[in-house]
């Protein structure tokens, strides 16, 4: 099965925001502590105060076109997440809004995604291989572009996300600790695989 | 005020307050000084919507420069920036600096007229080399 654009134009923008906010919200506690391992521990926390208030706005989101919902969704997490993460998901999203015809088709999602992606990378001064949100996105994006199924995309991602546990951190918090980053799963990392894999799950029911 | 502004933006608010209070003393009322510190929940971190409104309190028209302690404050800041956007956005600059000691560097030299430039240029001395 592959994404097309019925399937992206068909999709239950309630139910994409509760499978994100769910998913977020039950691994709050594994994202904490990965994130105590590496950083300064508040991931987790952060990032479920970020989708339940997106979760908050869910129906008066939910009758809007998607790159509409996709902005309103960025700029929230902007102004709830708190920490970096917030300016780095919420410009994840607000990018993919901005670039998103309001019916997209795969090529036009993969050409978004790789827009947005590096508007991630300018934000936090970034790049691939610095054991970062990145290292999920980058393989995610390839593999839309790739014409890959959810299910499979999201696979690439659990697996890029598990590959950062040999890489040492070169940017943010977890950058102090050098060597010592290495031999931990990066909390960004994660989050953005546990995002792929509920999107991923909507898309396939919807389809 | 045609003095620079001063905003100083701590992951405690705490640190940014405290931070304020040695801007205060050391340099007076010449100022527009703004702090902010803290997440939503009390806890320590820094989040876009306090930057934008300390911005927005220490607003001048000569412009503002913003303190910052760790990487989640300079990233934070620069989303706030580019959310004020317009032409305010190109009058707001972020230094390279301590935040204690380049909030009271920068503040000194705003006291006396200097540009934002000049304030800038100030507190990226204190920056490592």
């Amino acid at each position: 099965m592959t994404m097309d654009a019925t399937a992206m134009s068909k999709i239950d923008l309630p139910a994409l925001i509760d499978a994100v906010a769910d998913t977020i919200s039950e691994h709050a506690d594994e994202l904490t502590a990965l994130d105590q391992a590496i950083g300064d521990g508040d991931h987790g926390l952060n990032m479920k105060r970020g989708f339940e208030a997106v979760r908050a706005e869910s129906a008066a989101l939910a009758g809007q076109p998607l790159p509409e919902v996709l902005r309103a969704i960025g700029t929230k997490l902007v102004m709830t997440v708190g920490g970096a993460s917030g300016p780095l998901f919420g410009t994840l999203f607000m990018s993919i809004g901005k670039e998103l015809p309001t019916e997209p088709s795969r090529a036009d999602l993969a050409a978004a995604l790789a827009k947005a992606i590096s508007a991630v990378a300018a934000r936090g001064k970034s790049q691939a291989g610095q054991k970062t949100m990145l290292d999920v996105l980058y393989p995610v994006q390839a593999a839309v572009a790739a014409g890959k199924s959810p299910g499979d995309v999201a696979d690439v991602a659990d697996g890029a996300a598990e590959a950062t546990k040999p890489l040492k951190a070169i940017r943010g918090r977890a950058s102090f600790l050098g060597d010592r980053s290495i031999g931990h799963v990066d909390p960004g990392a994660r989050s953005s695989a546990l995002i792929v894999r509920a999107v991923a799950k909507v898309m396939e029911h919807s389809a | 005020m045609k003095n620079v502004g001063i905003v100083i933006v701590s992951h405690s608010p705490k640190v940014a307050e405290g931070t304020a209070d040695m801007v205060r003393q050391m340099v007076g009322e010449e100022v527009p000084l703004a702090w902010c510190g803290g997440n939503p929940d009390g806890g320590l971190g820094t989040q876009v919507g306090a930057i934008m409104e300390a911005i927005d309190r220490a607003w001048s028209e000569a412009g503002v420069a913003v303190l910052v302690d760790l990487g989640g404050a300079e990233t934070n800041s620069e989303m706030a920036i580019e959310m004020i956007g317009g032409p305010r956005a190109s009058r707001i600059v972020i230094c390279n600096a301590p935040i204690v000691e380049g909030a009271v560097m920068a503040a000194t030299e705003a006291s006396g007229g200097a540009s934002l430039k000049e304030v800038v240029a100030t507190a990226h001395e204190l920056a490592p080399a």
